[in-house]
């Protein structure tokens, strides 16, 4: 029989929780001592982070997948609710469980990420699973060290804190989105990229404003335009409209640099067909060169999507109505309400994946064609 | 290919019809202010004199560009660097942070990428979180940073710099990745045959071919970061840099401060831009290469 191949996360699990196996073991029934010392769930999660050191490359490697992914929470789980009313008390043993139950989730993502599934079904589960652990494990050891080193609130409040005050405050949170989102963002996206694709369209037309007009374009993308955003609230006044041309100004230049980029992505040999055909210019341009830039206008949509959130939050701080993200954010923070800011923060993040998403879905309607779609 | 002379001509006449343009609508924009002054003191211009005065007001709506630049000019060069009106001392304390960040964020994104790529386990799972995390908008949580680590006792600097570093090693982080993986399977194969240690392909192949991606990237990341730092210095009403200047100028009203601000961090992001292209093409003569 082959000896087993130890991984070294298990192994390193097991040594880390030494310590508190002996600290346990020692004081067994000696009441009111700190987690995990004492108690049930104390116990377990001992036991729990120390069981796949034992089965470790005794097992089928997805077995020992499973068994790891099962520990570490389990054991995460444990921990949490062990800490909970100890804020602030955790000692070497709560944080030596902790890391321990990291290895082995770790030890976990390893093994997945070395699988290669045929199925397409099972690669596509494999490429969410996988940074799904990753993004669960930053939200378990943020609550598990804000709460076992009692961090101020003020300074850093757990994310189970963030989530109370979401589904606490909904409807501001909702209030603020439409504001700054529905309002701002989306008028503003809409008209800077328009106009963008339109001027891009006209400078490709004509190649003296296309060579005056590129290098600016490339150098203004490098230029903080943000800063317009007070010069804006002076004109457009502290509504959404200022928000919008703020927004309409950063999402037009790198829509206009790279749909002109695209619409010169078309080969000789395309256009040599369409010239055979004898169609027109806007034959051409509708049907080859259009499509053929759509992967680059999509580009600066994608872009544009981040800019646009970024450029109506920030103009926000130079003087809003009493509504809006960037207006809660900056009052918040004065007001040291850092989970209410935390709050935005996450909905804003959610909002900006949504809208890079619907655009990236989009274009995958869009260019279904393109290599980079069809997956070669 | 465009030269640089077949350039030249078009850009400098866009740039003319932006200087006409602009002062077109400075005077729509600050004639009813102007037509308002003149009807209160009871007063009748010519048409040029009018157009003189509604070019010469001290908090005009949009200043004309001879303004800004007057102003620029007295507050770079007329003022003594040390005053805190003086714009070179503002734009020094905003490239001060820019630059901390920046290399701190170039550092950062090197070595995450060297994991990234020597690490299965972190390309599957540290990579799409930071593809996702280019998608939200980030610079939201500069106020935060700033007024937390203030509450700490960390001012100044570093606070700022910090936004500056996570804004600028996501661009170099994503570079990086795409520079070490660019060596073809047989350059890779080469340096098989050639019984290279991991260490050796790393340095001799991988390193030499993600230059080109590290300054492309280099080239977002010093814009993303002067962008980080102007940001970092509005939520706290900091006291010095360019942020703070367009905060002033737009609680003052003070329009012409508030463009020549501007400019003085365009110039500022130009230059930063520039210096990094220019070490890019001195780093690239340096290993060899031959302009195509």
């Amino acid at each position: 029989m082959k000896a087993p191949m130890y991984s070294w996360q298990a192994s390193l699990a097991f040594l880390l929780v030494i310590f508190p196996i002996v600290v346990f073991v020692t004081n067994v029934g000696v009441p009111g001592l700190a987690w995990p010392y004492s108690g049930f769930s104390g116990g377990l999660a001992i036991a729990l982070v120390t069981l796949p050191a034992w089965f470790s490359g005794r097992l089928l490697k997805l077995w020992e997948a499973a068994l790891c992914f099962v520990c570490a929470h389990g054991a995460a789980v444990l921990l949490l609710g062990g800490i909970r009313g100890h804020e602030g008390t955790a000692g070497p043993g709560y944080y030596l469980v902790l890391a321990s139950a990291w290895l082995l989730a770790w030890r976990c993502v390893a093994i997945l990420s070395e699988q290669r599934p045929l199925s397409r079904l099972a690669s596509t589960a494999l490429r969410l699973i996988i940074p799904a652990i990753f993004g669960a494990w930053i939200l378990i050891i943020w609550e598990a060290v804000t709460r076992g080193a009692g961090i101020p609130f003020i300074l850093l409040p757990p994310p189970s804190a963030i989530g109370a005050r979401i589904a606490s405050s909904l409807p501001v949170l909702g209030a603020d989105v439409r504001q700054t989102i529905f309002k701002a963002v989306i008028f503003g996206y809409v008209v800077g990229s328009g106009t963008g694709f339109l001027v891009a369209i006209a400078a490709d037309r004509v190649p003296f404003l296309r060579r005056g007009l590129l290098p600016i374009g490339n150098m203004v993308s490098a230029l903080p335009i943000i800063g317009v955003a007070p010069i804006m609230v002076m004109w457009f006044g502290f509504d959404w409209q200022s928000k919008a041309a703020v927004v309409i100004i950063m999402t037009f230049f790198p829509m206009l640099v790279n749909t002109v980029a695209g619409l010169a992505a078309s080969g000789h040999m395309e256009r040599d067909l369409m010239r055979t055909y004898a169609s027109g210019y806007w034959q051409t341009l509708l049907k080859l060169r259009l499509p053929a830039a759509a992967p680059f206008i999509f580009n600066a949509l994608k872009i544009n999507s981040t800019l646009a959130l970024i450029g109506a939050i920030v103009a926000e701080f130079f003087g809003t109505p009493v509504v809006g993200m960037g207006f809660r954010i900056s009052t918040e923070v004065g007001r040291m309400n850092i989970d209410m800011v935390w709050a935005e923060i996450a909905v804003a993040a959610l909002a900006g994946s949504v809208f890079y998403g619907v655009v990236a879905l989009v274009e995958r309607a869009v260019t279904f064609w393109h290599p980079s779609v069809r997956g070669g | 290919m465009d030269t640089f002379r077949d350039k030249l001509i078009p850009v400098t006449s866009i740039l003319a019809g932006v200087v006409v343009l602009w002062y077109v609508m400075a005077v729509i924009l600050n004639t009813p202010f102007q037509r308002d002054l003149d009807r209160r003191a009871g007063e009748t211009h010519t048409l040029s004199e009018f157009i003189g005065k509604t070019l010469a007001q001290p908090k005009p709506t949009l200043p004309a560009p001879h303004q800004v630049a007057v102003n620029f000019f007295e507050n770079t060069f007329l003022r003594p660097v040390t005053s805190n009106r003086s714009l070179v001392y503002n734009a020094w304390v905003t490239l001060s942070s820019t630059l901390l960040g920046f290399a701190f964020g170039t550092a950062l994104g090197i070595i995450i990428a060297v994991g990234i790529v020597h690490v299965a386990t972190l390309d599957r799972s540290l990579m799409p979180w930071i593809i996702a995390s280019q998608t939200i908008p980030i610079l939201a949580v500069a106020p935060m940073i700033i007024v937390v680590l203030a509450a700490v006792g960390i001012t100044g600097l570093v606070p700022k710099a910090m936004i500056s570093t996570y804004l600028s090693f996501f661009p170099v982080t994503v570079g990086m990745v795409k520079g070490l993986r660019s060596p073809e399977i047989m350059h890779l194969d080469l340096m098989h045959t050639y019984n290279a240690s991991r260490a050796q392909t790393f340095w001799k192949l991988r390193v030499p071919a993600s230059v080109p991606f590290l300054f492309t990237s280099m080239k977002v990341a010093v814009a993303a970061s002067l962008v980080g730092a102007i940001v970092g210095e509005l939520p706290t009403g900091a006291v010095a840099g360019i942020g703070a200047k367009l905060l002033a100028g737009a609680y003052y009203s003070q329009s012409i401060d508030i463009w020549s601000a501007l400019v003085a961090g365009s110039v500022v992001a130009a230059l930063l831009v520039m210096v990094v292209g220019i070490a890019g093409r001195i780093v690239d003569r340096a290993m060899g290469g031959r302009p195509a």
